[in-house]
């Protein structure tokens, strides 16, 4: 499998603030990642920069950011619609969205059916539970399609089984993952690696199947 | 320069110009027209009310079909206001206040429907341009920045952007209609048949009971704007306005007064019909440039910075011994009620209608401007500072004192930041209304503006009234830079923004 992205010793952050340093790390395609790291360790820093990576080479990514960025006065379908947004010009666009057309709208339901958010298609997100949002997200990225997934705590707001389900829909879509997730088991049912971040670097990086109890302890304990 | 120095200097600037000020009393018997006045009150006449009915149908034709034009092109250049041209062209158009607008568009378009809705719309226009650019600036730009790479930009903006800024966008418009109706009974008094113009017709005829008639009739109409101003029932609206506008009788458009008024009235006098490549043309435009910025551009500066400074002072006096009035822990609940009405009066009747109705009991000086511009300003003030005290009420200590000393040693200091940020917001605005009742015979910019027109000499008032927004625009640009000094950026939402243009 061939190399889908590589970062050396490459320093990475935001706002001039450094959160990364050193980072090495090479991503190959077809592989199913998912980060481990307790909040500030730099999971999201890395998402971001994997994202911008892989747009800036082209590449089909689709992201699922930790805070969802959804446009809450617009309507389940709407936002799932906006993960294809550059695939129309603008008139059609906005006659889509004063009213959601019939071929649209037969495209986005099953994507909403998929995550159990068919009854609110046309609900405007604000009015939403959290969890019902993080779907959301999760569809819009669906919708969007691509080979490249990166989520940020993509099931943090649904319970156990649900986050179970919505991850097995994530692998059933998109043949690369990298997932930053919370629960350990959840990890290593879906990943085939995992990549631990302590204080801004890469502490962990291991098989799934052979992680230790001492990898766990270099990325949580106290 | 700290904020009490700021506030100490703003009031030694207006003793200062005290002795340079025209305060006399003018009427020969202000009590005996005031007490007229109010007897209308007591006895007002509705008889003529078939022609208030059309004043006022036409009054809010105008509002809703010039604020909705205006808001449609300041949404259009709020997308583009990040280009410094059309900042600075909706810095230029706001500058200019509607009055003139009005005066100036009735000389090619005549005291016509379209002259009504544009002299709202073109200054509204610049307005919406900053304020929804603002907003546009505020809202979370997170959806737009995780959208497909290579989305079109309009397609960006209609789903990512504007639906974030519609709702800011749709509280500030409906604030802005109710300016606009402030704004066009004003209309009335350059000639254009809205309420202003027939509070005008009755004063002369000295028909005081209808004149109380036309007030309560416009009280009544902002008093239940909050009843029937619905965001479901503008397209209502909008459709009405247009049936009042296309039933006014209308004199037909005639392309050859727009062209001459552009090719030859606006163009200056010695420059008219003269061959440009001679110098003698040049030479005598100097001259005429010099005669007018000499004898009526700076005396009519002077005289409005001499009343917009004493009306500043004024304004925040009244201002800060006013807001107690919406209090209830200062002045009880009743007291608040009363104090509520008092304001609410004092700052939706238009500040131009209050300097007429002030110049008809004192007469004509620079009294009457300040005090109608400090009270109506000082009102609004009072208004935002009384929101504000009703957010710290709550948080004081349980022991906190009441009455008097919890203005004086709780609310005031609170408040102060707030205060001067606001007080500097209104400069701009103070000075533009200034300018602006200089129309009503008071001698300040509006005054030589209203004479040149009356001349036709359009070249003249054209020159004047650049002369006057280039004053605006640099006491704005002086009081951003206070207010960055004195670090008062923070009270910049939209209540401040409601202060600062309304």
């Amino acid at each position: 499998m061939s190399a889908l992205i590589r970062f050396r010793g490459e320093d990475l952050g935001y706002q001039g603030r450094t959160v990364l340093a050193g980072l090495e790390l090479t991503v190959t395609a077809g592989q199913r990642i998912a980060l481990l790291g307790r909040s500030g360790a730099g999971k999201s820093t890395l998402i971001t920069a994997i994202y911008r990576r892989l747009v800036s080479a082209g590449t089909a990514v689709a992201l699922v950011p930790q805070d969802h960025a959804l446009v809450p006065q617009l309507s389940v379908f709407h936002n799932i619609y906006m993960g294809r947004l550059e695939r129309h010009g603008a008139l059609y666009n906005l006659v889509n969205l004063a009213r959601p057309m019939r071929s649209e709208v037969a495209q986005v339901r099953p994507v909403a059916a998929t995550l159990g958010l068919e009854p609110e298609l046309f609900r405007p997100v604000e009015r939403l539970s959290g969890g019902q949002r993080q779907r959301v997200a999760v569809g819009r990225a669906l919708h969007r399609g691509g080979t490249v997934l990166l989520a940020d705590e993509p099931v943090s707001a649904v319970d156990e089984a649900q986050g179970r389900t919505l991850v097995d829909v994530m692998r059933a879509h998109f043949t690369t993952l990298v997932l930053a997730v919370h629960a350990v088991e959840l990890a290593t049912e879906f990943a085939d690696r995992i990549l631990g971040l302590r204080g801004g670097r890469v502490v962990v990086d291991t098989l799934a199947s052979r992680i230790t109890r001492a990898d766990l302890d270099a990325i949580y304990a106290t | 320069m700290t904020r009490r120095n700021v506030g100490l200097v703003l009031l030694l600037a207006a003793v200062a110009l005290l002795p340079f000020a025209d305060l006399e009393i003018g009427g020969h018997d202000p009590w005996r027209v005031l007490g007229r006045v109010l007897a209308g009150f007591l006895a007002p006449s509705f008889a003529t009310l078939a022609s208030l009915g059309d004043a006022i149908a036409l009054t809010l034709a105008f509002a809703f079909f010039g604020v909705a034009l205006g808001a449609a092109v300041g949404l259009a250049l709020a997308v583009l206001h990040h280009r410094r041209a059309v900042r600075i062209g909706c810095a230029v158009l706001r500058s200019v206040h509607e009055l003139f607008w009005a005066l100036l568009l009735i000389q090619p378009l005549g005291p016509s429907a379209s002259a009504g809705v544009l002299a709202i719309a073109i200054p509204y226009a610049g307005i919406f341009g900053k304020v929804f650019a603002e907003i546009l600036d505020e809202i979370d730009r997170r959806p737009a920045d995780v959208l497909p790479p290579r989305t079109g930009r309009i397609s960006a903006f209609l789903f990512a952007r504007l639906p974030l800024a519609l709702g800011p966008m749709r509280v500030y418009g409906l604030y802005r209609v109710e300016c606009g109706l402030r704004s066009s009974a004003v209309l009335g008094f350059v000639g254009l048949p809205t309420l202003g113009f027939e509070l005008d017709t009755f004063f002369r005829q000295g028909e005081y009971g209808s004149v109380a008639a036309v007030l309560l009739a416009y009280y009544a109409l902002i008093g239940t704007m909050r009843l029937w101003m619905r965001p479901r029932l503008v397209p209502f609206y909008l459709l009405g306005a247009l049936a009042v506008l296309a039933g006014t009788r209308s004199v037909p458009l005639s392309w050859d007064n727009v062209t001459r008024f552009l090719t030859e009235d606006l163009v200056p006098a010695p420059l008219r019909d003269a061959n440009l490549l001679d110098v003698a043309p040049w030479a005598e435009l100097g001259d005429w440039l010099g005669l007018l910025v000499g004898e009526q551009a700076v005396p009519g500066m002077v005289a409005t910075l001499v009343v917009s400074q004493i009306t500043i002072a004024l304004m925040g006096l009244l201002a800060l011994a006013a807001y107690p009035l919406l209090v209830p822990a200062v002045v009880g609940r009743v007291g608040r009620g009363v104090g509520h009405v008092i304001l609410v009066v004092a700052r939706s009747t238009p500040e131009f209608m209050l300097c007429y109705l002030a110049l008809q009991i004192l007469g004509p000086s620079m009294l009457p401007a300040i005090l109608a511009l400090g009270i109506h300003n000082g009102a609004i003030i009072a208004h935002l500072l009384g929101r504000e005290a009703e957010r710290v009420v709550p948080m004081l200590r349980p022991d906190a004192p009441r009455g008097l000393d919890l203005h004086a040693y709780e609310l005031t200091p609170r408040l102060y930041a707030p205060f001067l940020a606001y007080v500097f917001y209104r400069w701009e605005i103070v000075v533009r209304e200034s300018a602006i009742v200089g129309m009503l015979g008071i001698q300040t910019l509006g005054f030589f503006v209203d004479s040149a027109i009356a001349e036709i000499r359009l070249d003249r008032a054209v020159v004047l009234l650049m002369i006057t927004a280039a004053v605006t625009l640099a006491i704005d640009a002086v009081s951003r830079l206070v207010r960055r000094r004195l670090g008062l950026g923070a009270f910049g939402g939209l209540e401040a923004r409601t202060a600062r243009l309304g």
